[in-house]
């Protein structure tokens, strides 16, 4: 196929699709202006039955519940895809990190970058932890503070340098954290089962709307969430590290 | 807000050396993290900021880097 041909067949399926997108986007609701029953009776429903005040954390940890967890073993399915893929193969073996070489002067961080992320770290980890902990009250939840709080680690590598990376977070708490959170949140489930009757329902005190103790066990399966995600970007950044920073050479037969 | 999510994601398109490419998906993660926030949804705006900001281009980065110091031991 040629260049030119390859060009008309584009502007047609071009103009296609440019047309159908035209004539959907006809059809929405003006902004602001959504009057769908479910979302009225979440907005209704989020405070008084559940004293959360952020609805969206409402659905996705309580009248939801059941997709999260399938989102979460998504994350989880993907981690062991990544460790299972990037483990150490036979005829391959682990050589010394380039930075710990010896006798190899490793580049020195930029004073800049070395004081900017030395200043970063703490607040970061603290908006990871508030961002996990207030997902009922305010926007964010288990998996955006998880996510921050990877971020800490990833600041530690680019303010140190890999070994000190590995002090704070050693492969083998990052993996108990992802599996803690991942076997947390299906116990929330089953805690559900056992104590209400049925999976995932709430079976915790509801308490007072706008309290760190409140909404029952969506906290908790923030907190759930919260680990595992931490856990799981934290690995994947520490393996994909180990594979830019750590050679491994094929022996030679 | 919505012109520069636009031009970002053209630019994105339109980058061509993969290291670019990969940092102008980041600002475009951010830009696009600004929109959700302008339109009132704080939640959807900080998970597109992280993962398309951070956790995206952070990982297309670290491939890069294993790619480049691969090429490099070739030579």
């Amino acid at each position: 196929m040629n260049a030119r041909l390859r060009l008309r067949v584009f502007a047609v399926a071009g103009t296609a699709l440019f047309a159908a997108l035209v004539w959907g986007f006809v059809g929405l609701p003006d902004f602001g202006s959504f009057d769908g029953a479910y979302g009225q009776l979440l907005n209704r429903l989020s405070v008084p039955d559940r004293a959360s005040t952020d609805v969206v954390t409402t659905v996705n940890f309580d009248f939801r519940e059941f997709d999260t967890l399938g989102e979460e073993f998504i994350l989880f399915a993907a981690v062991v895809g990544v460790a299972s893929l990037l483990r150490t193969l036979r005829g391959e073996h682990v050589a010394t990190p380039d930075d710990d070489v010896p006798g190899r002067r490793v580049p020195e961080t930029s004073l800049v970058v070395g004081v900017t992320g030395t200043l970063l770290v703490a607040p970061t980890v603290l908006i990871g932890i508030y961002v996990v902990l207030h997902g009922h009250q305010t926007p964010g939840g288990g998996f955006q503070g998880g996510v921050i709080l990877a971020t800490g680690l990833l600041l530690t590598y680019l303010t140190a340098d890999y070994m000190t990376m590995r002090r704070v977070g050693p492969t083998a708490l990052i993996e108990a954290a992802e599996g803690a959170g991942a076997a947390g949140f299906v116990l929330i489930a089953i805690g559900g089962l056992l104590f209400a009757g049925s999976f995932f329902e709430n079976f915790l005190p509801i308490e007072t709307a706008g309290q760190l103790i409140s909404a029952g066990t969506i906290p908790l399966g923030n907190l759930a969430v919260g680990l595992a995600v931490t856990g799981g970007f934290a690995f994947m950044l520490s393996e994909f590290l180990q594979q830019t920073l750590i050679k491994r050479r094929r022996e030679v037969r | 807000m919505l012109f520069l999510v636009a031009v970002c994601g053209t630019c994105v398109v339109l980058a061509r050396d993969p290291l670019r490419q990969a940092l102008m998906a980041s600002l475009y993660g951010l830009v696009l993290g600004l929109l959700f926030f302008v339109f009132q949804a704080p939640d959807v705006a900080l998970s597109q900021t992280v993962v398309g900001a951070v956790a995206l281009p952070l990982m297309i980065l670290l491939a890069l880097a294993r790619v480049r110091w691969e090429e490099e031991r070739r030579k």
